[in-house]
Formats: C-alpha cells, sequence, structure tokens
C-alpha cells in the first residue's frame, strides 16, 4: 500500500455532528451534507443492509426494458391497470409480511381469500343477503380461519407450516363446499363487490390524485420536522433536515409522478387507495405501537419475548388472525377483477406471488426483520413483469419461470445480505 | 437488611422429567440484603432463579412475597410484584435495538404509541449512571459483544425499579472492570434498599458483596451463612458436600490447631 488507507475506525472527524452524551469514540458519526450521506449509505450497503434498493433498481430494469420492448409499457392505462391488479395480491402479501416478521409461514392464504370470496358471493347473490352485511360476514369468516390456525400453533403447538398446510387444504374443500355444483358466481352487477375493481375516486376526478400526492410528502416533513424537534429538544442526535428535504424530495417526485400518470387515465383507482392504506396503516402499527414492537421481538426471540413479559402466544394468534383478514379482503379484489367468485380463485400461484412479493420486496425469510411497504414493492415488481409478458404475448409457462427467477433472487439477496449482517455482527 | 424479608421460599420443589431440580428449598431475601446463591455446576441455581421470575413454576412449596402467599406462573407474575431477573442464558431479541431490548414488555408511551423519545433519554441515563458504553444504542443488540451484551440485560433489569433483582452469573462473561462496575452496582442496589440474589461461582465476587450465602448441592439447600464470620473454606465443603475428603480434613486439623493454640 502506498498511500495511506484510513482505517476502519476512525474516530469521526472534528466539526461532525455533536456526538450524543455517552457515544462511543469508536461510533462513525455522519459527516454533515451530501459526502456524510453518500458515506453513510455506502457503508450500510457494504455492511449488507439492502434495504429496498434492490428492487427500486429492479423495478426501473422492469420498466426499462418492458417499454423498449413494447413502447407503450408506461402508458397511463397500462401503470393504471397495473396499480388495479396488485390490490388482491398485495393485501395478501401484507398478512405474509407479518407471518414472516414473526419468523412463521402461513401456507393457508389463497384458500382463505378463496373461502372469503365463495362465501360473500353465496351469501350476496344465491342467499339474497344485504351486499355488505354478506362482505363483513365473509371478512369475519376468514378472521376466525386464521384464529383457528393461530389456536393451534400457540397453544396446541402444532407448526405453522402443518396447521396452514391443513387449513389450506380444509379452506379450499370449503370454497368448493359452499359454491356447490354450480361452481361459479357471477358478482352482481353494479353491486359493492363488482365495484371494488372498478371504481375511480370520485369518478375520475383528478383533485383526489393530486391532493394525495401533495398531502403524502407534506404529512411526512411534518412528522418528521416534529419528531427532530422533539428528539433536539430532549438533547438526542436527530436526523439532520437536510436529510429530512431529500427524503421529502424524493417522495414528493414519486407520488407527483404517480398522480400525473393516473391522471393521464382515469384518474385515482380504489385498489391502489385500499392497498396502499393498509401498507401505510399496518407500517405505523409494526414500527409505532407497543404491538408492533411485540411482534418483532417474538420474531427476534421468543424464549427472550416471553420472558420479557409479552404473551406470545397472543400476539401469534393475532397476526394469523391478520393474515387471514387480509386475505379474505385480498380475495374480494380478486372476484371483482375476474368478475366473479369460482373453484379457482385462490389458487393456483396466488399464495406464492404474496409469498414471492413480500420476500422479494425485502422482508426476510428468517423472521424478525421487514417492512409492510415491501409488500407494494414485491407485487409491484411481479404484476410488471405479468403485464410486460402479456404485452409480448408470452406464454404462462415463460411467466411463471421469470417469476421463479426473479424470486430465487430476491432470497439470494436475502441470504447474503444476511451473511454480511451477521459477519457485521447483525442478524 | 432488617424486618421481614421480601421474599420467602418454603419447601419448593421442581422436576424436569426425570431431573428432580430442586428438592425442598428454602430461602428468605430481605431488603436491603445481597444473597449470594452459590453451589456447583447443575445444582439448581438457575432453576431456582427461574421458578422466582415465574419462569418455571413451582411444581410444590410456598413463595410469599412480602408475607403474602403468591402464585408465580408467568414471567409477568414476578414482574408486576417487582422482580427483575437477568437470565444466566441471556434473554435479549438480537433483531432488537439495545433501547427496544431495554425496554421490552414496559415500552414507555406516549397516546399509545411508543414513546421513541422518552425511551431512549431514560436510556442514555441509565447507560450513564451505570458507565456502560455503548456506540450506538440504535444497532440491534446482534452487533454487541458477550460483556456489552451482558450490561444491557443488567440494565434491563433496572428499567421497571424493581424491589428485588437476581442476577445470575453476571460477571461470569466481563472484563475486570465491567465487573467491579458491576459490583458497585449491586451495592448500590443495596443502599437503594432493594433485594438482591446473585449467583456466582466467584468466591471473591461473593466475599466482596454479599451478605448472605445461600448453598445449593444436588438441588437441595446446603446451608446458609452470613459472609461474615464464615471462611471460604465452610463455604467450599458446603458446595462440594465435602465433609469427609482431603480438603475438608485439612481444613478441620488446621481450625482444631487454631483453637488448641
Ligand atoms: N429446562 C430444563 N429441562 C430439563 N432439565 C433442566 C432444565 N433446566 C435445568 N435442568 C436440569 O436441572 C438441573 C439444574 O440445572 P441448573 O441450570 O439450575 O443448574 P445451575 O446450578 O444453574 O448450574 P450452572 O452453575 O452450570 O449454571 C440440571 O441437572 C439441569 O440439567
Ligand atoms: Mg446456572
Amino acid at each position: 500500500m502506498t498511500t495511506p488507507s484510513t482505517p476502519a475506525d476512525t474516530p469521526a472527524a472534528p466539526g461532525a455532528d455533536p456526538v450524543a452524551p455517552g457515544a462511543d469514540p469508536r461510533l462513525h458519526t455522519r459527516a454533515a451534507g451530501p459526502a456524510g450521506y453518500l458515506d453513510a449509505a455506502r457503508r450500510r450497503l457494504a455492511a449488507g443492509e439492502l434495504g429496498s434498493l434492490p428492487v427500486v433498481v429492479g423495478l426501473i430494469l422492469i420498466a426499462v426494458i418492458f417499454q423498449s420492448v413494447t413502447g407503450h409499457f408506461l402508458q397511463a392505462d397500462n401503470l393504471t391497470n397495473i396499480t388495479r391488479f396488485i390490490a388482491g395480491p398485495g393485501l395478501i402479501a401484507v398478512g405474509v409480511v407479518f407471518v414472516l416478521i414473526l419468523g412463521e409461514i402461513d401456507l393457508s392464504l389463497g384458500s382463505v381469500a378463496g373461502a372469503s370470496a365463495a362465501l360473500a358471493a353465496v351469501l350476496a347473490v344465491r342467499q339474497g343477503v344485504n351486499e355488505w352485511i354478506a362482505v363483513l360476514a365473509a371478512l369475519a369468516a376468514a378472521t376466525v380461519m386464521g384464529l383457528l390456525h393461530g389456536l393451534f400453533f400457540a397453544r396446541v403447538g402444532v407448526p405453522a407450516f402443518v396447521v396452514t398446510l391443513a387449513g389450506m387444504l380444509t379452506w379450499s374443500g370449503l370454497q368448493e363446499y359452499v359454491l356447490g355444483d354450480l361452481g361459479t358466481v357471477n358478482n352482481r352487477h353494479g353491486g359493492l363487490i363488482a365495484t371494488l375493481d372498478t371504481t375511480f375516486l370520485g369518478d375520475g376526478d383528478i383533485a383526489y390524485a393530486w391532493a394525495l400526492a401533495v398531502l403524502a410528502p407534506a404529512l411526512y416533513l411534518l412528522a418528521h420536522l416534529r419528531t427532530a424537534r422533539r428528539r433536539t429538544a430532549a438533547g438526542l442526535t436527530a436526523r439532520p433536515t437536510a436529510d429530512t428535504a431529500i427524503r421529502t424530495g424524493a417522495l414528493a417526485v414519486l407520488t407527483l409522478a404517480t398522480a400525473y400518470a393516473l391522471n393521464q387515465d382515469r384518474g385515482l383507482p380504489l385498489p391502489l387507495v385500499v392497498l396502499v392504506g393498509v401498507v401505510v396503516l399496518t407500517d405505523f402499527v409494526l414500527r409505532r405501537t407497543p404491538y408492533g414492537r411485540q411482534i418483532f421481538a417474538v420474531g427476534g426471540g421468543v424464549e427472550a419475548a416471553r420472558r420479557a413479559g409479552v404473551n406470545v402466544a397472543r400476539v401469534r394468534i393475532s397476526v394469523f388472525m391478520l393474515s387471514a383478514f387480509l386475505a379474505g379482503l385480498g380475495g374480494l379484489f380478486y372476484a371483482s377483477q375476474q368478475g366473479s367468485a369460482d373453484k379457482q380463485l385462490g389458487g393456483g400461484n396466488v399464495l406464492m406471488n404474496a409469498i414471492a412479493a413480500a420476500v422479494i420486496g425485502g422482508t426476510s425469510l428468517f423472521g424478525g426483520r421487514g417492512k409492510t411497504w415491501s409488500a407494494l414493492l414485491g407485487i409491484l415488481v411481479i404484476q410488471s413483469i405479468t403485464t410486460g409478458l402479456d404485452m409480448v404475448h408470452a406464454a404462462q409457462a415463460i411467466q411463471y419461470m421469470i417469476t421463479g427467477a426473479v424470486l430465487l433472487a430476491a432470497v439470494v439477496l436475502d441470504s447474503l445480505s444476511r451473511r454480511t449482517r451477521t459477519a457485521g455482527g447483525r442478524t | 437488611m432488617t424486618g421481614a424479608p421480601v421474599l420467602q421460599l418454603r419447601s419448593v420443589s421442581k422436576r424436569f422429567g426425570a431431573v428432580q431440580a430442586l428438592t425442598d428449598v428454602d430461602l428468605d431475601v430481605h431488603p436491603g440484603e445481597v444473597l449470594a446463591l452459590v453451589g456447583d455446576n447443575g445444582a439448581g441455581k438457575s432453576t431456582l432463579v427461574k421458578t422466582i421470575a415465574g419462569v418455571h413454576p413451582v411444581d410444590e412449596g410456598t413463595i410469599t412475597w412480602h408475607g403474602r402467599p403468591v402464585r408465580l406462573t408467568r414471567p409477568q407474575d414476578a414482574q408486576a410484584l417487582g422482580i427483575a431477573t437477568v437470565y444466566q442464558d441471556l434473554a435479549l431479541c438480537d433483531n432488537l435495538d439495545v433501547i427496544a431490548n431495554l425496554f421490552l414488555g414496559r415500552e414507555k408511551r406516549r397516546r399509545g404509541l411508543l414513546d421513541e423519545v422518552a425511551m431512549e433519554q431514560r436510556a442514555r441515563e441509565l447507560l450513564n449512571t451505570l458507565a456502560i458504553r455503548i456506540p450506538d444504542v440504535r444497532t440491534p443488540v446482534a452487533a454487541l459483544s458477550g460483556g456489552q451484551r451482558q450490561v444491557v440485560a443488567i440494565a434491563r433489569a433496572l428499567v421497571g425499579e424493581p424491589a428485588l433483582v437476581i442476577l445470575d452469573e453476571p460477571t461470569a462473561a466481563l472484563g475486570v472492570e465491567q465487573t467491579a462496575q458491576v459490583l458497585d452496582l449491586v451495592e448500590r442496589l443495596r443502599e437503594r434498599g432493594l433485594g438482591v440474589i446473585l449467583v456466582s461461582h466467584n468466591m471473591a465476587d461473593v466475599r466482596a458483596v454479599a451478605d448472605t450465602v445461600a448453598v445449593l448441592r444436588l438441588g437441595r439447600n446446603n446451608g446458609v451463612f452470613p459472609v461474615a464470620g464464615t471462611t471460604q473454606e465452610q463455604i467450599v465443603s458446603a458446595i462440594t458436600g465435602a465433609t469427609d475428603n482431603a480438603h475438608a480434613r485439612r481444613q478441620a486439623r488446621h481450625t482444631e490447631e487454631e483453637d488448641a493454640a
């Protein structure tokens, strides 16, 4: 080595952010300004904390490739359709994220989605029950299915893998049973389920998308500035304002671009609003509430959580109930899209797509780490590939193989990043 | 250490399948008393600790807290009474950061949500008073060294303002400096009038801070000694149960000669 290299443990340079009281001199503190920002990002990547970077890069790649091949992948109507298609699988994937954080797996979610859609359809169309009541009953039934999985897993001690495998068979049996010999129940024309997929907020009024696109970054900025103020007042290190500004700017570009694209077509689709709403809400629950903290705790160490006074069984049961509820809701969106509830709904690769979405989006298969945003990002990847391949008239077989390869790539990334994190002392 | 015991165990027994881990164990801890619990490997110390912590409910026997019989069937029961435990097998969640671990199970809340600011402030306060240096309280604890994890586990026990603190071999993984700090800490807990149960194999540590030594042998009581006025040899022979081994005979001769002199 000819040039003097910087040792790995260089103490923070003078003039860096004030070091918090009690901080260790070995701790890297980020230098002010964009250089420090880049430096911190580089270090996170080197430590195997890829975050959502691979999936964002992947999305851009997919968009560029299909746009150049088809010439109309990025057209407003196509993008709008993608945002409508992702609601069903995306909602199921949010539930998968919860189960994965817990360190478990739920194989029943496709069947739960199918059974829930079948129940709602049969109640509303064949039995003539008010459609709202039918929908609520179907969602309640889905939640009870989750409760049963949770009880057998958490109280009886049957591995979640086996319980939900049994659930997968049982609930798809129930689905066929309630649908009966006819098998298919068409949605009530213009009814609640039928319009889930076809509704655009304000009948395509462009104000909705623009308002949300402005509101989201504004709220983000406000919340972060308030947190920073509280932290500074309490004498703690806070995220630099420049940092928050950059992030807000990036978010605004994203939301405004989305709003622009959607408004070129029919405006803000209801399915997208529901999915993003669920993602935001569940993300808040996971990161900001004691309940969310308990879910991570159980995923990171069951015995430690138990000794800390966490009611492990209750956390587990509630997570299985939540994932089943979301699967039930997702099933209704599937029914809405295909115009009917039938025996195939929720079968095929529905479950695999949901699990793949969660993992592709960056939720770890090893438990204890994950974000519900990864469900949204992951399902965007999968749906973009599916739509793009449809546009070039690729066979379903090709779609399966490509989705499989993407899933494998995501799992390999997860494993590799876990390995580097372990080497860096992090799990 | 005056007055009534804060915690009293009578005839406590615990069995794991074929292993009778505890048999008729009695134990008294007073406020402001440091009780050292000693015994050979497998004597049942950790098991006894876990019965008090509510991790393993007792099979037989009674536990009284401030003179009142209590049933400790879940860790929450013990926590609610004011019993804080630092386990030998560290009970930390590797994926959570230091602060989340410190407050796990008793998170500070603000309007029902996690109050990260208050928790971080209190954590820094606590870590500073314990003179604990941790590079970054926001890294997952998996990134910490064994000793750092140990002090986090100890700090964790003190977050909830307990009345009785149980430390199961707290210094086993610590360096010289950190060991001294933990012993200082134990003394400070006593000064604040807390009861402390200290499990340790280190006789020097025990003699340095404990008021009373309770010996377990093969899951049974084998003597309770005040530290003042008891020799290390007496404790050691109670631990090994060696009343007739070479060590004990030497011991006995030695004291006889002293008495004769
Ligand atoms: N969960 C368990 N299941 C079965 N046996 C157990 C369990 N926990 C402890 N034992 C048994 O109980 C006995 C006492 O173990 P314990 O861990 O209490 O010993 P100890 O005094 O803490 O020993 P050490 O000094 O090595 O920590 C041992 O024989 C052990 O094998
Ligand atoms: Mg032990």
